[in-house]
Parts: structure tokens; sequence; C-alpha cells
């Protein structure tokens, strides 16, 4: 007997999210299903990591905020090749706060989000104008130049840093506050691009003369996204200055660029569930791979080229498509 | 009369490198006028609406609009007070349904507040305003990926998106251009019930045949310069403009 495979798609009734889902369970578990896993796989694994896991968690959670950050950016029209710059602000401007003014790090954290998001929009609004690779060219110099200043002037520590700052209260404390971050920022994100106001967003990075010609300010909405985008790196930052307890130039280290740019195309970019899923599949990787040494780089490319060879679009991407359509074996009449 | 005019044009010029695209050029444009604009390929009628638009920067010359010079202002500034103008090349959203595409005008702050602050509202709108302009509702036409539609379609869409800004302007550029006669025939209705509803029209056209029978006034340009001025029957007929354009095209 033949088999051939039978592809249905779930079709709009279930993914049109209205009433008709409240009809029966199954399918309100298959809506609610992709909201819950990664709220309730954060918590849970919270709880079941050794002390040395979790801390990996922790990086994991921040190259994630970056990674979606990026991919914020990437919608709007905005390729950065320094997630670095964003980081690093927040980070050094939580560390003054906290070092020279004495600041609670209940209070630099967000301090250091906000103003972190706003110093970033401000140095880049001049380039603002700039598109794809001229406008990330200046994302990746911008961090690069800051590293350089606070060499040469010797200011906040100079080349040696600022040490002995304020740690959170506990390692669970530490835990429980980047994961909310984190899911409010790719819940928060999610809605953003979802609304008319990530519509013209997205209108922006598809055609900007057209958005232009529905008076509309691109450069405004730009430095909006940019300010978003940039706070929530601020943040990633100026919360691994208070658990590292200490600031210093590897803040603005091209890894902070780097990771984030390589979990968003792994995961897949333009959905942040992809974005945020490469950073859950690449830094665990890297930690798994420490053993190798001087190898560890190699095999680390390794298996980057693999998957975006194999899974151009990103593996989230695949899975999605996975989730919206089921296959089947069935009987083919002789 | 002495009514000021809508729109004045004077001596606008545009250079690219050595190439006049538009040379001194002039005009003036009356409350509720319907104006062509005609003239060979490369005679300069894009440009033109380019810069009356500040999608370009002119090289000398002025625009004035009810009474206020906008030379050299930018493009969203120039739609706010009014003005909106549809592309020769059609540039949607091509990643979009097409009436999500309508969302991005509709967002403008021209119209936002006509337009309700919430977000159902607009997704309202926007299926109005398609149908309008020929988005038969009963097909789903309208919730198509942009990339996915014929032409005419996207003409359509084009032009629903500039009369989504409400302009008291309306300037489009080779809007019949690529589309059949019968989807020509059923667009110049909708022209005319805007331009009975009191808008002020500039419409750039190839087709003579149905610009003729529509415009006021036309005008013809020829490498940039302007050589005829006057009411659509008198420039038909103008030898001047049969040599220069007529000729050339019928032959
Ligand atoms: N951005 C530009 N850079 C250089 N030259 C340009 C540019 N835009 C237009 N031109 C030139 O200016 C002239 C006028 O072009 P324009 O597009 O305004 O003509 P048009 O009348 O709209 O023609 P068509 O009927 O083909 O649409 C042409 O010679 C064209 O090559
Ligand atoms: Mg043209």
């Amino acid at each position: 007997m033949k088999k051939r495979k039978e592809r249905i798609d779930r079709g709009i009734k279930v993914r049109s999210e209205d009433i008709f889902a409240l009809c029966s369970w199954r399918e309100m578990l298959y809506l609610s299903s992709p909201r819950l896993l990664p709220i309730v796989g954060l918590f849970v694994l919270s709880f079941v990591l050794s002390l040395y896991w979790q801390k990996v968690l922790l990086s994991v959670s921040v190259i994630a905020l970056l990674a979606i950050s990026w991919d914020l950016l990437a919608q709007s029209g905005m390729v950065s090749l320094g997630q670095a710059l964003f980081f690093g602000m927040g980070a050094y401007l939580a560390a003054i706060m906290n070092h020279y003014w004495g600041w609670s790090p209940f209070l630099t954290i967000p301090m250091a989000t906000i103003f972190g998001g706003l110093f970033c929009t401000v140095l880049l609004l001049p380039v603002l104008r700039l598109r794809g690779i001229y406008f990330a060219m200046v994302t990746l110099i911008l961090p690069i130049m800051l590293v350089r200043v606070i060499e040469a002037t010797r200011i906040f520590g100079g080349t040696e840093g600022i040490s002995g700052l304020t740690p959170l209260p506990s390692r669970w404390f530490e835990l429980y506050i980047i994961i909310v971050a984190l899911l409010a920022a790719f819940f928060g994100f999610r809605r953003l691009m979802g609304s008319d106001f990530g519509l013209v967003l997205k209108g922006i990075n598809d055609n900007d003369r057209s958005v232009m010609n529905a008076g509309i300010n691109i450069y405004w909405f730009k430095a909006q996204a940019l300010f978003i985008a940039g706070s929530a790196g601020a943040f990633a930052g100026a919360f691994m200055t208070h658990v590292y307890m200490f600031v210093g130039m590897p803040v603005f280290a091209l890894d902070y660029s780097i990771l984030p740019i390589a979990a968003a195309i792994v995961g897949g970019a333009g959905t942040f569930a992809g974005a945020m899923f490469g950073a859950f599949l690449l830094v665990p990787l890297s930690e798994i791979l420490r053993g190798l040494g001087g190898l560890r780089i190699v095999f680390y490319g390794l298996f980057l080229v693999v998957f975006i060879v194999a899974l151009p679009e990103g593996i989230f991407h695949y899975i999605q498509r996975k989730y919206n359509q089921f296959e089947r074996w069935v009987e083919v009449e002789k | 009369m002495s009514a000021s005019p809508l729109l004045n044009v004077s001596n606008l010029s545009k250079y690219f490198g050595g190439v006049k695209a538009v040379n001194a050029f002039s005009f003036k444009l009356m409350e509720g006028e319907l104006l062509g604009f005609i003239g060979p390929n490369g005679s300069g009628k894009t440009t033109v609406v380019n810069l009356i638009t500040g999608f370009v920067k002119p090289s000398g010359g002025e625009v004035t609009y009810r009474g206020q010079n906008i030379t050299g202002w930018a493009p969203y500034k120039i739609v706010r007070l009014g003005i909106a103008r549809t592309f020769q090349m059609v540039r949607p959203f091509y990643q979009l349904p097409a009436f999500k595409n309508m969302i991005i005008p509709l967002y403008s702050p021209r119209v936002k507040g006509m337009a309700g602050g919430k977000y159902g509202d607009r997704d309202a709108i926007a299926l109005d305003l398609l149908e309008e302009v020929g988005f038969e509702r009963d097909s789903f036409v309208a919730y198509k990926i942009a990339s996915v539609l014929p032409q005419g379609y996207l003409k359509r869409l084009e032009l629903a998106k500039g009369i989504a800004l409400q302009p008291d302007l309306l300037i489009l550029d080779e809007l019949f251009s690529g589309l059949s006669l019968a989807e020509v025939a059923s667009i110049v209705p909708i022209i005319e019930k805007l331009r009975y509803g009191g808008m002020t029209i500039i419409m750039i056209e190839h087709r003579l045949k149905e610009l003729f029978r529509i415009a006021d006034r036309v005008i013809v340009l020829n490498f940039g310069e302007k050589i005829a001025d006057g009411l659509s029957k008198e420039v038909m007929e103008s030898d001047e403009v049969k040599k220069a354009y007529l000729g050339s095209e019928e032959d």
C-alpha cells in the first residue's frame, strides 16, 4: 500500500484568535501554549538549575534581551552592529550613579535604563538619515570610540574600571529581575510591533519614502524605536554592572554586538521569539564548548555555519511553520 | 475674478548635473481645478511633482501653497498641509496585506484624529476606502498581501493611500499607465467623484484621450519647459503640441 504525506493547515479559524478558539480545550491549549511556554519554562529553569547554570541563565537572558532589541531595530529598518553601545552605556551610567553619587541599584538601574536609551538615541540622531550598511557602520564604530575615550582621558576609572559597586540583594533576586524584564520586553515588543505604531515602523523598513508620503516624520518614529531598543540594552548593561559589582571597558566589547546578532539570525529574525530562542541555544552551547579550549571558536563557528546553511530562515520560522501545519501519512488508493 | 491661487509655482528649476530636468517652470492652480500634465517621456513631469511635494530639492524657483512658501520643505510637512501624491512606480508595503497598507496613511497626524484613535476603527476605515476605489468587499482581495496583487489593484491601492490623507490637492502621477481600458474606465468615475467633492487634482497622464475628457486645463512640458497651457480643447488642437508630443506619439 502506498502512502503519501498530507499536510493540513490548521486554518484561519484557530489562527484568527477570536472566540471560536474558546469552543475546545485543544484549541485553547494550541493558542496559549506558545505564550505560556517561555513564561513557565523560564521559571522552572530557574528552580532546577545548579548555581553554575543559573549564572549561565543570567548571561543567556542578557544576550536574549540584546537580541530582541536588535530585532526591534532590524524590523524598523535599522541594522545595528553595535548593541554593545546600548549595553555599555547602561553599564557605565549605573556604575557612575552608584559609585560617585551613592544611589542604590533600585534607582541606578531604572535611571540608567531611561538615560542610557536617551543618550544612545541622541548619539545616533545625526545618522538616522543613513540607511543600511552606512547606519550599521556608525553603530559599530561608536562603542569602539567610547572605549578609546575612556582609555585616553582616564575618566570613570580609565582602564581599571570601577569596582566595589553595590550588589543586588540575592541570587534569586538577580535571576527573577532579569527573567521578568526579559519576558516583559519580549511580550511588550511583540505587542508593539502588532500595533499601528509598529506597522509604521515596519513600513519604514519596507519603503521609507512611502511612509514619508503618508505625512509621517520617519525620523521621529525611528528615534522612538531607537530609544525603546536602546533602553532594553541599557537595562541589560546596568543590571550586569550590579551583578558583577564592576564596570570596565569590556562592556563595550564586540561580543555584546556580535552574539545578539548571531542569536537573532540563527533563531530567525523578525519575530523576537526567534532571537530569544537563538540566545537560549548559542550561549549555553558556548559554555559547553568551553572544555574544548582553543578549538572552541572553531566548533562554534562550524555550528553557526551549519545552522545558517540548513535553515537560512532561522530555526524559529521552521518551528512556526510546523506549528501552523501538521503533517500526517495517509494511504493512497492503488 | 481675483481669487488667490491654491498653488503657485514660479520659475521652478531642477538640474541633475548637466541635465535640465525642469527649467524655469511656472504655473498657477486654482482651488477645485482638475489640471492635466502631459509631455513626452523624460520631459520632467515627475520631477515637477517631486519638487512640489518636497522629495527633490529645487535648484531654483519657488512653490507657494495657500500663500505659504513651501519650497524645500520635508515631504511629511507638505503632506500635513494637505498635498498628497501617488507614485508613478507604485510603492506599496509589499509584506503587508492591502488593508494594512492603508493603516500607515491613516496613522498620519493629518488624519489620525479624524480616523479614530483605536486600532479596530482604522481597519474598518481602511476597508471602506479600499472598497471605494474598487477592492470588491465580497472577494476579500483587500486581505491579500500586497506582493501578490496585480498591477491594477496596486494602482488602486496607491490611489486609496492618497485619498486616505484627505488632501485638498491630490497629485496623480500616471495613475492610468499599465491599466486596461476597462480598468481606466472604472477609475475615471472615482476621480470625478473626488473632484466634485471639492478636491483639487493634478493628473499626469500619457493616456491623452481619457485625460482630455476629464481635465479642465492642460499643461504641456517638453525638455523641462512649458510649451503650452490652456483649456483641454485648445491644447489638443495647438500645432506646437502636435509637433512636440502628439505627432511623435501617434505615428
Ligand atoms: N534622480 C535623478 N537623477 C538624475 N537625473 C534624473 C533624476 N530624475 C530624473 N532625471 C532626469 O530628468 C529628466 C526628467 O525626468 P522625469 O522623470 O521627470 O520625466 P517624466 O516626464 O516624468 O517622464 P516619464 O513620462 O517617462 O515618466 C529625465 O531626463 C531624467 O533622466
Ligand atoms: Mg514620470
